[in-house]
């Protein structure tokens, strides 16, 4: 404290300041903030992050430019005049081949596939991996060797066996086909996430309710859920990002007319005819890029810890 | 019914029947039940629909599947096919550049990470965010920066240098590494995440002792702490190759498979020949020399990672 102190009194004491180093130093050497390693490593750092901010930065400007300004200007130069018309234009009157009402449609049918499907295959993957690692029998493990293998599986391979079933079914094409398949996919990694998890509970807490006479579901209902809550939450990111950005799933199994944000933003700004309006189809895809980036930013650590928990055990 | 029944735990001793009671199949009944789901997708879809495309990749299937065998005809025809020669050359010269650069830029960015620096956690919410983003989003930005009219090139040009040519994505030569630049920009946060982790994973005394011998730090990161993160490697580098070998939505948001079809990529075959040229036979034998390229990539890995543990 009082070596502080004196380090604190400058100019004055100075020579003070060199006997108490003579004496020998005490307590930290006070770092150099810009040593040549720091400012080496900052600079990368910093030019790393400008190359992975530039294109959200100029997805913002161009959106934000009116037509007669991106023709002009560069890329990279901030708007003249703010204009909200191109983002107006994509939410509701971007075309779409012969529709024209906007992007809306495309987000409602998002919307409308993502809720189901999220719901659905959580709660079969968490039902899965709890029997899957408190009750096993005879070959389960077998079966989820052979799931966790699948994941490996390019989906192209299994893509045109699931079409024939759904149709045999009738569903191909329909809402309900969609969150199946979106079920199906999910199951290995969600199914790995909760395993792992419930499988890393103590075992105490099983066992004490099954003397307590509780069954298979009161288990799951009343202590393995409201005790799993986080895991929860990173499987809502997985899945909601993951099934938000899908777009091979909705190509093979949705018509024109239910077909989810990706490819309807694909359609804009990738259609041959027309002009082609930059700032309208900047705004397009930063609406659809909103919602997983809105998750990123809001469940922040928990997404790192989802990813890594599906890469790094998967 | 089932609650008569003991069911057993996690105990790992053998099943003991008793004997004389046939309901061997209702033991646990309710754990059955909640894993049909699972046991249907493994074996149907995945194991039954694996073995199915690549039975009736042996067909002359077009419009529909049909079981009239032709032997090796399709893989005849896919392997005669310029296009998939094409597509096979993108994806060798994507999935190994993109390979060495995620690797690389993911492992550097990572070390200078763990120097103890401020901001941390800014620093990875930047380098992670366009993993949260879409393909088909990743594809249309740099689409947009990569046009020659008004992006990198026109900038460039607009600067004085008027003969300065950027335009990957119209050009057949370098198409590929316009798509590249795309790919590393949206996954190469995740592999310095997963290299960071594996990096914390690293005992601190290595460090330390590795100062008192005098090893340039860089030393001891090439032949210390590398090799120390092997199994990171390994995953990362499964899960990059696994990836690679399903590299569609980009491609498609990007370039279309253009200009002509110098963007081609196989899972892009698959799709265009099952779903759009109504040759299903072409289409499975195409997806089923994805399944085999992904099996050579997979296999020597689940054997060193699983094979061993069972046996010892």
């Amino acid at each position: 404290m009082a070596n502080v102190s004196t380090l604190n009194a400058t100019g004055a004491s100075m020579d003070a300041v060199k006997t108490e180093l003579a004496s020998g130093p005490r307590g930290k050497r006070p770092k150099r903030v810009m040593s040549g390693r720091n400012i080496m490593i900052y600079g990368i750092l910093g030019l790393a992050a400008l190359y992975y901010l530039l294109p959200l930065y100029v997805m913002v400007v161009t959106s934000l430019k009116g037509m007669p300004e991106v023709r002009l200007g560069n890329i990279f130069s901030p708007p003249m005049e703010i204009t909200f018309e191109p983002w107006v234009k994509a939410w509701s009157q971007a075309c779409t081949g012969l529709n024209c009402d906007g992007l809306s449609r495309g987000f409602w049918n998002s919307v409308r596939i993502l809720v189901p499907s999220v719901v659905v295959s959580i709660a079969v993957a968490s039902v899965s991996g709890y029997a899957l690692a408190n009750w096993r029998f005879k070959g389960s493990e077998l079966f989820f060797a052979v799931l966790i293998v699948g994941a490996f599986i390019p989906y192209q391979v299994m893509i045109y066996p699931i079409v024939i079933i759904l149709r045999e079914i009738g569903i191909y094409g329909s809402l309900t086909g969609l969150v199946i398949v979106h079920t199906i996919f999910g199951m290995p990694i969600l199914t790995l996430l909760f395993r792992n998890y419930f499988a890393g509970l103590p075992e105490e807490l099983f066992k004490a309710a099954r003397i307590d006479g509780a069954g298979f579901w009161q288990i799951y209902g009343r202590i393995m859920l409201p005790m799993s809550l986080p895991i929860f939450v990173v499987a809502i990111i997985i899945q909601v990002t993951g099934i938000w950005n899908d777009f091979l799933f909705g190509v093979v199994f949705t018509r024109p007319d239910t077909y989810p944000m990706t490819i309807q933003l694909n359609n804009i700004v990738n259609s041959v005819q027309g002009v082609k309006e930059y700032n309208v189809n900047m705004a397009a895809t930063l609406l659809t890029g909103a919602v997983p980036l809105f998750v990123y930013f809001v469940s922040g650590r928990l997404f790192v810890r989802g990813i890594a928990a599906g890469a790094v055990k998967g | 019914m089932a609650n008569s029944v003991p069911s057993r735990t996690r105990s790992s001793a053998p099943p003991k029947a008793p004997s004389g009671r046939p309901n061997q199949l209702f033991r646990n009944l309710h754990s059955k039940i909640a894993l049909t789901p699972m046991i249907l997708v493994a074996s149907v879809i995945f194991f039954g629909g694996t073995i199915w495309t690549v039975i009736y990749s042996f067909t002359s299937s077009r419009l529909l599947p049909r079981a009239n065998f032709v032997g090796l005809t399709q893989y005849d025809r896919l392997w005669a096919s310029s296009r998939w020669w094409i597509s096979i050359e993108n994806l060798l010269v994507y999935g190994i550049l993109s390979l060495i650069f995620s690797l690389v830029i993911g492992f550097v960015l990572a070390a200078l990470m763990d120097q103890k620096i401020r901001f941390e956690s800014a620093f990875r919410t930047i380098f992670l965010y366009p993993f949260a983003l879409s393909f088909i989003v990743t594809g249309l930005v740099w689409q947009w920066i990569l046009n020659p009219e008004f992006g990198v090139q026109g900038i460039v040009r607009s600067l004085g240098w008027t003969s300065f040519t950027f335009d990957p994505l119209y050009n057949p030569d370098i198409v590929i590494y316009g798509i590249l630049i795309a790919g590393l920009w949206q996954g190469t946060g995740l592999v310095m995440c997963l290299m960071l982790a594996g990096l914390r994973g690293i005992d601190e005394d290595i460090w330390k002792a590795a100062r008192v011998d005098g090893i340039p730090m860089w030393r001891t990161y090439l032949f210390v702490v590398i090799p120390m993160m092997r199994p990171v490697f390994i995953t990362t580098l499964v899960l990059i190759g696994s990836g690679i070998v399903k590299l569609y939505d980009l491609v498609v948001a990007q370039t279309s498979g253009g200009p002509g079809n110098a963007s081609e990529v196989p899972a892009k075959y698959v799709y265009d020949y099952m779903f759009q040229a109504q040759n299903l036979g072409q289409g499975f034998a195409a997806s089923t020399m994805m399944l085999l390229t992904v099996a050579i990539i997979i296999i020597p890995w689940a054997y060193l990672e699983f094979g061993g543990k069972k046996r010892g």
